[in-house]
């Protein structure tokens, strides 16, 4: 199973700053390992950031962003306390839910 | 004028551009690298050390809670700034990794190879041993470096790792102080502390374990002294050897004073 996710969510003014921190692989697709076999691409597809039950972010990503990829928006709202809920699926049908509440 | 003078001063006017482009590509590198600051994917590995390090695991179902990492049974803050020491119930310098090694063996069972199989994590291959390291060295951030130098055994580590750092071998007759020996070198475009000045082992000493960006992995300082040995073309340095233990004490004890300011992000 996936390693978790380290959230941070806080308030700044109207709106509400989350940084995520995602563990993944991300591979592309395109390296080829020592014996020289192409390793399978296997990377982050869907994202989706819910504050309370409401979507604020939902994304969709390919091989081009990076390992352990770092995630950072703002969105309008949030107060301190609120949840906020990231989810992601990668293309092995693997996934992955953290929450974190707003500070 | 003459001539001599006017080729010096055409020197000079080709010369400058050069010297200008080294300056504001260093720049950029800084640039590059405060950028990276923001937020460091070693939170990761701390985040699962923080777990193995509770977690009741091998044979005997024990946690390393009960684990005196010099500071007393179960003490993590400011443990490694104060690393390697002398451990009397092992009578040897023990570095951080290799105490955990004692730790694992002495409190949850496992042989010692098991301990020890997998130091350096790649990929989907994790580390427990990094791991635990990152979070061990995160709970020492800020404190200053403290390594004592007491005991018999270790002054007896200070200067075999001193010696070792001098040792000339290999097939390219090198030394660690090859280049890490002198101020202002480089390869390529990183920059070579020195590392037998404070200020020098200083910065060095206490930026490790750090996650690099170019390998997408946490890399402890036991790391980079085995790496260091693979470049120098030196025969392996095994993990917890006294070797590694020697050179890692001669390094800690020349940094001590500063603060320690790990796990970092480098390039």
């Amino acid at each position: 199973m996936a390693d978790p996710m380290k959230i941070r969510a806080s308030v700044v003014g109207d709106s509400t700053e989350v940084k995520v921190l995602m563990s993944h692989e991300m591979e592309t697709g395109q390296r080829k390992d020592a014996q020289g076999q192409t390793i399978p691409a296997w990377f982050i597809q869907n994202v989706t950031v819910a504050w309370n039950a409401k979507t604020v972010l939902s994304a969709q990503w390919g091989t081009a962003v990076s390992k352990n990829p770092f995630l950072s928006f703002r969105f309008k709202g949030g107060a301190k306390g609120d949840k906020v809920t990231v989810t992601w699926t990668d293309n092995r049908g693997d996934k992955r839910t953290d929450e974190a509440a707003i500070a | 004028m003459s001539l001599a003078r006017s080729l010096v001063a055409l020197a000079a006017v080709l010369l400058a551009p050069a010297a200008l482009a080294q300056d504001s590509t260093a720049a950029e590198i800084a640039k590059y690298r405060a950028a990276l600051q923001e937020d460091n994917p070693a939170e990761l590995w701390e985040i699962r050390g923080a777990e193995l390090w509770r977690q009741q695991r091998g044979p005997k179902r024990a946690s390393l809670e009960g684990c005196d990492l010099g500071l007393g049974a179960g003490i993590v803050n400011g443990a490694y700034a104060r690393l390697p020491r002398y451990f009397p119930d092992a009578d040897r310098v023990l570095d951080l990794e290799t105490r955990l090694v004692w730790c694992m063996v002495e409190l949850q069972g496992y042989t010692e190879a098991e301990a020890r199989h997998n130091p350096f994590g790649e990929g989907e291959r994790k580390s427990d041993l990094e791991a635990l390291t990152a979070y061990l060295t995160s709970e020492s951030r800020g404190e200053k470096m403290d390594v004592p130098l007491r005991h018999p055994k270790e002054v007896e580590a200070y200067r075999v790792g001193e010696k070792l750092f001098f040792f000339r071998g290999g097939t390219h007759d090198f030394a660690c102080a090859t280049c890490h020996g002198a101020q202002g070198k480089r390869i390529r475009l990183q920059e070579l502390p020195d590392l037998t000045t404070a200020e020098g082992a200083q910065k060095a000493y206490t930026t490790w374990p750090a996650y690099r960006v170019s390998q997408g992995e946490l890399r402890t300082f036991e790391w980079r002294l085995y790496d260091c040995f693979r470049q120098q073309r030196f025969p392996e340095l095994v993990l917890g050897s006294d070797a590694a233990i020697a050179l890692t004490m001669y390094l800690a004890r020349n940094a001590n004073g500063a603060p320690f300011a790990a796990p970092a992000i480098k390039r």
